[in-house]
């Protein structure tokens, strides 16, 4: 193969180049224009991303290319470069992001074309992309936290995309503090890092923790992947940072697909399965990861049945699917989690251009109790969302039945009772989104007259990216097979080199099949289960445990409760009180009573401040000198 | 000698400048600062690796004597100072003041003032320009300010003065002690000052730290800085947050650090909480303002405790951090003080409340707002991470309880300041275009103003190197 790993710095280069054209050009380029310069820009850097793929997989590869750049920070003993690292797993995610990307950038030229930010917005989309190349490429922790802080900023600038609404900007404001509060613990994390190993560079670290020349303490290892996991909660939105995400749907709708449903978010699962060395040194971490995992699988699972907005339900669902591979992490099969994002990338973002194309032919409307039997109008979208549907409910065949499925029996095989759990919350699955399903493109229509005239289905910008993407969905997990279908895990065996899963499990044949048994059954089961209730939907007001899930158990109006009210309230008791009355007032008044002296001195002396400063003076003056003389 | 061309250019363009009437005092300014901005960047090309001095004989009686000197940290800053003052001319390109004969006097008197605190190497002289840059300070919040600025100079000018004078004495005090004559020269007052038992020392920090501690300012030395900021016109605003208060942190790696050890050890537990708690107490009250003016000032305060928490916490790498911050945090208050001043000019308020719409209505200024409050919250490739990440490094020495909870208290500012930032950023550039006296964009000076901030940021977000270069050799003698 050729020398492809060293064109690397190219990968994020060109969608640099594209944000710096339409982002400098914004209010000059035409909208066809900026869109073909930002979707040229990620189908250059895919195509790179592909040659470096099939470099690594190359059995002549040989271990990761570090491709350095220039020192980014050089002072004394701390020296980090700006580098990259070329190995199977940042390769993998090169080619989501690129590939994925490049999808739903073809897609926004039909989707934003009517907008007037549209140049904007390919400049935003872009960034974006560098961002999340940046992240996934460094060779070193510096440089993936220069990405990670970098696609919060455009997760925010895109969130607030239509900034005159108050709510979403709102939105945008929230997704970024949450995200910031994670970054301090990533931030805690490296420093930990740093000050302990003295680098920042993965090789260096990991080379430290496999060769076990390091001497510190366990706990060390406790908190350090400790820091990085509440990193993780925030970019990735797991419990109990995960309430932006589902508000962050405020953008428009092929952002969500991208950096909130197939990248973005799955950086906190990246960045665990990259510092696996690390995890697999701290196991009681795992475990609270993995127990994070599942309660946020379950609770946004929860959420999601209950939700009316079409973005919602895929929010929840997100939150829920991104709470399994946490799970994955957790129980140490760090590649089965990885597996997972790259199916998740395919079907949730399948799905949510779906709902794209559906709010787009709903003239904008996204509660599902108003739509109903879209299938008729939009047949292409119709199959595709199925598709999506299929796959991310675990049925035989597609792929997330096989991400699915290798996360479930690696968390039996860990404790049966996380299995079990996990169960439940992939039979929610199925049932939300059946019901979204049903809800939206059976039955008959709930809308109005005006938009049922509108209904149509949408240009081949928008219907291409979905039939590509409805492949993907489909032949996407079969390069990760399980045990007892195949001898060869494609996926297991190309990470391998990078990523080491802690502690191995090997089932016993007949019982892998029965676990696989067990969670088609009850998929199957919800499936008839949405079918028979949303056959003949009536929406009545919710009461009791509805109205608590409807209302996302209240975890917003709690947090408003415990956290910012409270601030609020201290704040605005220092600016009155700690600071106006009383570092203000003291000061304030040494300076009525300099004056108040002033005035009685003045019966007695000249009354001139320059008389006063110049007896000041020579008193100072004076008792330093006497003192100088009496301590000789 | 080049080092006199930057006190002597703006002393003498500003005393000419009050011979001059109308708009000539507005162009005599603007050229003077380009000068004066080509000299210090010589200064700062030409000093990679070594010390450049300059000294003449000038009070022999009292043993001091005219001298100065520039090694990175001085140059640097002389850099700053030039960059932000032709900013600043730039800026009041199309900007008509009252008297500008006085008016551009005063600030470029102040800045010769600056640059004579930023290159001397003895200590009388060090005072003589302290004072130098704050007396026309006075004259310009008093004459040229906003509403209360009678009470709100008096109040800025008893806080100062009062630290310049205990700063005075405790400078003599120390010239007492030098080994043979009395003399003022910076190696004489260090060997002066380490020779203090550490009882002494003790005391005498206070003595001269107070004037540095009011100028940065320290929690809770501040009060003058919110109300001095919002009634001073805007040139003197950035002056103000821009450069002095870089010279108080100045002060202390130059004049307290090196000279009084023992002292500086025995207290930097002490400034190290007050600082911290500073950052967390400052992003609080910042998060309920509504006058953007003070949001700013507090958000500074915060900004600086991190700063001089490090400073007492004896890392290399924590010293290099405030080098590269003390720069970046003055080009980011400065552009962020231009966007202010612009906001006010277009909306005739400060108050958030009652803004809203400039990215509807001024894209151009809306984007540069953008761009420079991440720069202020230290968003990595914007000149803001890189220090601030060496700040934290510096603050995080070793792996203990008490360095994580500090880490992460100070750390709480990146948090806090994320949200004042974008609530301020919510309030005046989106939502709806709220009412408005002149609807217009960016005006030629104006861009060309805020372009220079922004390209410093982006520039120096990507390739520190520079910048980092220029002050490693300084940081490194000062931790020793």
């Amino acid at each position: 193969m050729g020398n492809f790993s060293h064109l690397v710095y190219l990968i994020p280069l060109f969608p640099l180049i594209g944000f710096l054209i339409n982002g400098l050009l914004w209010n000059k380029m035409p909208k066809t224009l900026g869109g073909m310069v930002g979707s040229v820009a990620i189908l250059a850097s895919f195509v790179v991303s592909l040659g470096i793929f099939f470099e690594v997989k190359d059995p002549a590869f040989h271990g990761p290319v570090i491709v350095n750049l220039f020192d980014f920070i050089n002072s004394g003993k701390l020296v980090i470069p700006f580098s990259f690292q070329v190995d199977a797993l940042s390769s993998l995610f090169l080619l989501i992001i690129t590939g994925v990307g490049f999808l739903i950038h073809v897609y926004s030229t039909s989707y934003m074309g009517h907008d007037d930010g549209m140049v904007k917005y390919f400049a935003y989309l872009n960034l974006f992309v560098f961002s999340m190349l940046l992240l996934v490429l460094g060779a070193n922790y510096l440089v993936m936290f220069i990405g990670w802080e970098g696609v919060g900023l455009c997760s925010y600038l895109l969130i607030g995309f239509w900034f005159k609404k108050k709510e979403y900007t709102d939105a945008a404001k929230k997704a970024f503090v949450m995200n910031r509060i994670g970054d301090l613990g990533f931030l805690v994390g490296m420093l930990l890092i740093l000050v302990n190993f003295g680098t920042l560079s993965y090789q260096e670290f990991f080379g430290q923790l496999h060769s076990g020349q390091a001497v510190v303490a366990n706990s060390t290892y406790n908190w350090i992947a400790l820091c990085l996991f509440i990193g993780a909660t925030g970019k990735s939105a797991q419990i109990p940072l995960y309430t932006w995400l589902p508000d962050a749907m405020a953008g428009p709708t092929p952002v969500s697909a991208l950096i909130h449903a197939a990248t973005m978010v799955t950086a906190g699962i990246y960045m665990i399965a990259r510092s696996g060395a690390l995890y697999s040194l701290a196991p009681m971490i795992l475990q609270v990861v993995a127990i994070i995992g599942l309660a946020t699988a379950i609770f946004a699972a929860t959420i999601a049945i209950k939700q009316y907005d079409i973005k919602k339900v895929l929010a929840y669902s997100t939150v829920s699917q991104l709470g399994f591979m946490f799970l994955a992490l957790g129980v140490g099969s760090y590649t089965t989690a990885v597996f997972h994002v790259m199916t998740h990338a395919f079907f949730k973002a399948l799905l949510f251009l779906g709902s794209g194309s559906v709010i787009h032919a709903m003239g904008g409307e996204q509660d599902i109790r108003k739509m109903g039997g879209l299938g008729k109008h939009m047949g292409i979208t119709q199959a595709t969302f199925l598709i999506g549907c299929l796959a991310i409910s675990g049925i035989p065949g597609l792929s997330g039945f096989f991400s699915k499925d290798a996360i479930l029996s690696e968390a039996f095989a860990y404790n049966p009772m996380f299995y079990i759990l996990g169960i439940g919350a992939a039979m929610m699955t199925a049932f939300y989104m059946f019901r979204l399903y049903f809800l939206t493109f059976r039955g008959s229509f709930r809308g109005t007259e005006e938009q049922h005239h509108h209904l149509h289905e949408s240009p081949a910008a928008i219907t291409i990216p979905l039939i590509v993407l409805a492949i993907l969905s489909i032949v996407g997990g079969y390069v990760g097979l399980p045990e007892v279908m195949s001898e060869h895990n494609a996926i297991n065996s190309f990470l391998s080199p990078v990523v080491r899963n802690f502690g191995e499990h090997h089932l016993a044949a007949g019982t892998e099949w029965a676990l696989m048994g067990v969670s088609v059954i009850a998929s199957v089961i919800m499936i008839g289960l949405a079918f028979s209730i949303n056959k003949k939907p009536k929406f009545e007001p919710n009461k009791g445990l509805a109205l608590a899930l409807e209302n996302k158990w209240y975890v917003d109006e709690l947090y408003a409760a415990i956290v910012t009210k409270p601030l609020q309230l201290f704040s605005e008791f220092l600016d009155k009180y700690a600071e106006r009355r009383g570092i203000d007032g003291l000061v304030n008044g040494v300076g009525k009573s300099v004056r108040w002296g002033g005035d009685r001195l003045r019966l007695l002396q000249s009354g001139q401040v320059g008389f006063y400063i110049f007896i000041m003076v020579l008193g100072m003056v004076l008792i330093f000198s006497l003192s100088f003389f009496w301590v000789r | 000698m080049i080092l006199i061309f930057l006190i002597l250019i703006p002393l003498i363009t500003g005393i000419l400048s009050f011979a001059v009437k109308g708009e000539g005092a507005k162009m005599l300014a603007l050229i003077s600062s380009m000068i004066t901005m080509v000299v210090s960047a010589l200064v700062s090309g030409t000093n990679f690796k070594e010390t450049i001095s300059y000294s003449h004989s000038w009070i022999p009686t009292l043993g001091t004597q005219f001298s100065l000197s520039a090694d990175g940290m001085s140059s640097m800053l002389c850099l700053l100072t030039g960059i932000v003052v032709l900013v600043v001319m730039i800026a009041q390109v199309n900007k008509d003041v009252e008297k500008p004969g006085a008016f551009y006097g005063f600030l470029l008197l102040s800045q010769a003032g600056l640059m004579g605190v930023f290159l001397a190497s003895d200590a009388l002289l060090f005072y003589v320009f302290w004072e130098l840059a704050l007396i026309p300070v006075y004259f310009l919040c008093s004459m040229w300010g906003g509403e209360k600025r009678i009470p709100v100079t008096f109040k800025f000018f008893i806080y100062t003065f009062l630290g310049s004078l205990m700063m005075l004495s405790g400078l003599i005090y120390l010239s007492l002690q030098t080994p043979g004559l009395t003399s003022y020269s910076w190696a004489d007052i260090v060997r002066a000052g380490n020779s203090l038992p550490p009882q002494t020392q003790m005391w005498l920090f206070w003595l001269i730290f107070i004037a540095f501690a009011i100028k940065m300012p320290i929690f809770p030395f501040h009060t003058w800085q919110p109300d001095t900021y919002e009634t001073s016109p805007t040139p003197v605003t950035i002056i103000l947050s821009a450069l002095m208060v870089k010279m108080g942190l100045y002060a202390v790696l130059r004049w307290l650090l090196p000279v009084l050890p023992a002292g500086v050890a025995y207290w930097s537990d002490t400034v190290v909480i007050l600082s911290v708690i500073g950052i967390v107490y400052a992003s609080c009250i910042a998060m309920v303002q509504t006058d953007i003016k003070r949001l700013i000032a507090y958000s500074s305060i915060a900004h600086m405790g991190l700063m001089s928490a490090v400073a007492f916490t004896h890392s290399t790498v924590g010293m290099h951090g405030i080098m590269v911050q003390m720069f970046n945090h003055g080009i980011n208050i400065t552009g962020m003080w231009l966007i202010v001043s612009m906001i006010e000019n277009r909306w005739g308020t400060r108050d958030m409340t009652k803004l809203g719409g400039m990215a509807t209505i001024a894209p151009k200024m809306a984007i540069a707002l953008v761009i420079i409050s991440l720069a202020s919250i230290a968003l990595p490739l914007t000149n803001g991470f890189v220090g601030e990440f060496m700040l934290f490094n510096g603050l995080f020495r070793a792996d203990s309880a008490a360095h994580i909870s500090l880490m992460v208290i100070a750390g709480l500012g990146i948090i806090l300041g994320a949200v004042y930032t974008l609530n301020m950023i919510q309030k005046t550039a989106y939502g709806e275009v709220s009412k408005m006296i002149i609807a217009k964009d960016l005006s030629i000076n104006e861009y060309l103003g805020l372009a220079i901030i922004i390209s410093i940021i982006i520039f120096l977000g990507f390739y520190p190197k520079p910048l980092l270069d220029l002050t490693a050799a300084i940081a490194g003698l000062i931790v020793k």
